[in-house]
């Protein structure tokens, strides 16, 4: 609901500055959002569109692009199972009905205790694992319908320790030590005095 | 051909060692050692060795990296080097293995490429659905840059580097370079037309750039350890070096593999009791995608074809993104074609009209059939719009569009292959599996009731 927390707000501009152009940070900066409310609330958009200087309807425009990225509340857990190829092969139809019969919601929607979205999802890259289930991105490979209702036990009753709330996508983050980030990105091109590679920016830290 | 193993390169560290993601651990098997042998060398001799090796590009397109960087412009900078670790394609999931359990490799050869063409910056675009590739990535890059692998004055040389982890959101398209591009730089990842510029000329912030896919500079290390000319004596004749396929579906011991380039049969792959050890239930194929969801299916026919991009191609299909899909004899063959279908309509970006109309017209043809609704009429129209987006004649055409080989690389109507790339379950299923279409049409029920 809100724009970015002070906390966030540092740690976007952190990012920011790993860019040559400020609108390169437009997709990590949405995640962000999404990591602090579940989901990409309207004055985080108009937040980050100040942060990388564009219109928050072009932060919408891109941001809607992406599947990952979610416009109105959602579960706790997004609960994808892919349904491509290799999936499907091995009963990912199946087990999406499965899904949908017992949770009582149709691909799309969120249980009515606000505990899982469930997603009718393409290839998540763990074809020899199928059927394969994300939630919140992380993998429960090999599903049939009794691992599928055991997994939503678990996660009903947050016995499921590795996966993270909603938009939290990775919990380790890149982070450079100002004396160690080299600025090679907006140093000035490599001269036949200055060979190998692009030279260094004068004085230290980081270069921006 | 008899299936013999080969030392694997790329997996090399990763086979051994749980723990091959730590920097510990990829410190004491050899990492960063051939970065210190490259730049104690001219980065035209490290681009040398590359060309040497004829390392030709693993995301798909097959392009060897060695010519790629040297459509460079001379003196153009800044410069940019993309690392693609966006790997969607259905089936694929070779690039994932190397990110989640050895980025330090990756690490490694995208400096050992960022210092052969000069780059000024590399970014590492990791696709948003895979969570633990990037977290490694991150500690990965945390650790190299603390270490003194990455950043400042690398390993104590005069040369420095920055390298930026980046995240995708969800987008096939993606994968495509010039959409990975207007990706990286904030906007909705749709291609950009080409020719006539590539990336290479005009890419990152339109600025001279070269994309490459995770495998391709993960080999690099070794390359520069061992020569460009080892490197090129590994793998057949056409092909060199080794290369990592992802089998899945149908078969008893789905999983990747890394294989001597060119030096495999399909056949050894699915039935090698060391691979993947035959169809489930030892029951009979019925057929195969060589490479990935894009690719136009192989059948039984083909099993004694080596895995080798020169040899696929001309045969009526490619190697792709080393994805293969095995299907056996109890597969529905009109679901197997429509279910791709639908994934490369729902992932159409929308910019050509040919792509976004026609293939969410397959699918809505598709679902009719399925649904018992189908025509006798509905194979001609599939055929008519297959055609619009990706048209013939062709060499050896019949009657039927679907009479002819479908044509690899296909011809296309749009900027990128995606179009066509859900051209090719269509065409290679109805060429094959005729019958069962016409099964679905002969048992539909009359279409909702006319008035009268």
């Amino acid at each position: 609901m809100s724009k970015l927390s002070a906390q966030r707000l540092e740690v976007a501009r952190e990012i920011i500055a790993r860019y040559p152009d400020p609108r390169s940070a437009l997709i990590p900066l949405i995640h962000l959002a999404q990591e602090q409310d579940g989901y990409v609330a309207e004055d985080a958009m108009e937040h980050i569109a100040e942060l990388v200087g564009c219109t928050p309807a072009e932060v919408y425009g891109t941001g809607s692009f992406y599947e990952m990225f979610k416009f109105h509340p959602v579960g706790r857990y997004v609960v994808s199972i892919c349904t491509n190829i290799s999936c499907l092969l091995l009963g990912a139809d199946e087990l999406l009905e499965h899904a949908e019969r017992t949770l009582g919601v149709r691909a799309g929607a969120t249980t009515a205790d606000g505990t899982i979205t469930l997603e009718d999802v393409e290839c998540i890259a763990a074809c020899t694992l199928a059927p394969c289930v994300q939630v919140n991105y992380r993998y429960f490979p090999n599903q049939t319908p009794g691992s599928f209702d055991q997994l939503v036990e678990d996660l009903r009753s947050e016995r499921v320790e590795d996966v993270p709330p909603h938009g939290t996508l990775a919990r380790v983050r890149q982070h450079v030590d100002p004396d160690r980030w080299a600025g090679t990105g907006t140093a000035p091109p490599p001269t036949a005095e200055r060979v190998p590679g692009p030279a260094l920016p004068s004085g230290s830290g980081a270069a921006r | 051909m008899t299936y013999t193993p080969v030392p694997p390169i790329v997996t090399a560290r990763l086979g051994q060692y749980d723990d091959a993601h730590t920097l510990a651990r990829a410190v004491e098997t050899g990492a960063y050692g051939a970065l210190r042998t490259a730049l104690g060398q001219t980065p035209e001799a490290v681009m040398e060795q590359v060309k040497v090796a004829v390392l030709q590009g693993r995301g798909g397109a097959g392009f060897p990296a060695g010519n790629k960087w040297g459509l460079l412009p001379a003196g153009k900078f800044p410069r940019w080097l993309v690392v693609n670790g966006d790997e969607s394609e259905p089936g694929t999931y070779k690039d994932r293995i190397l990110m989640e359990r050895d980025p330090h490799q990756l690490i490694e050869g995208a400096l050992i490429c960022a210092y052969a063409i000069r780059a000024s910056q590399v970014f590492i675009y990791v696709r948003g659905e895979m969570a633990l590739a990037q977290e490694r990535i991150a500690d990965a890059l945390n650790d190299a840059y603390a270490a003194g692998y990455v950043g400042r004055r690398i390993l104590g040389s005069d040369w420095s580097m920055d390298i930026t982890l980046h995240w995708g959101a969800g987008a096939y398209i993606v994968g495509d370079e010039t959409a990975l591009l207007e990706s990286l730089s904030g906007r909705r990842g749709m291609p950009r037309p080409k020719p006539p510029y590539f990336p290479a000329a005009i890419g990152l912030y339109d600025d001279p750039t070269i994309v490459n896919n995770v495998e391709t500079l993960s080999n690099l290390p070794w390359i520069v350890e061992h020569g460009g000319e080892a490197f090129a004596a590994l793998g057949s004749e056409k092909t060199n070096g080794t290369r990592m396929f992802a089998v899945s579906g149908h078969v008893k011991r789905p999983g990747t593999f890394e294989v001597g380039s060119g030096q495999v049969t399909f056949r050894d792959l699915f039935y090698d009791e060391r691979l993947c050890g035959g169809i489930r239930e030892d029951r009979k194929l019925k057929a195969f995608i060589p490479g990935g969801g894009s690719a136009p299916w192989f059948f039984e026919e083909h099993l004694d074809l080596p895995l080798d991009p020169t040899v696929v191609g001309p045969a009526g299909s490619m190697l792709g993104s080393g994805a293969i899909v095995v299907m056996d004899e109890t597969t529905d063959m009109v679901r197997a074609a429509w279910r791709l279908v639908r994934f490369f309509a729902g992932e159409s970006c929308g910019k050509c009209t040919p792509c976004r109309e026609g293939v969410s017209w397959l699918q809505r043809i598709y679902e009719r059939i399925l649904a018992g609704h189908g025509r006798p009429e509905d194979l001609a129209l599939l055929e008519d719009v297959g055609w619009g987006i990706s048209p013939g004649p062709y060499p050896g055409a019949g009657v039927h569009p679907g009479d002819a080989a479908f044509p690899f690389p296909p011809r296309q109507t749009t900027i990128c292959v995606l179009g066509p790339s859900a051209v090719a379950p269509v065409m290679s299923s109805l060429r094959r599996f005729r019958d069962e279409y016409l099964a679905y049409i002969a048992q539909a029920t009359a279409p909702e009731a006319t008035v009268a």
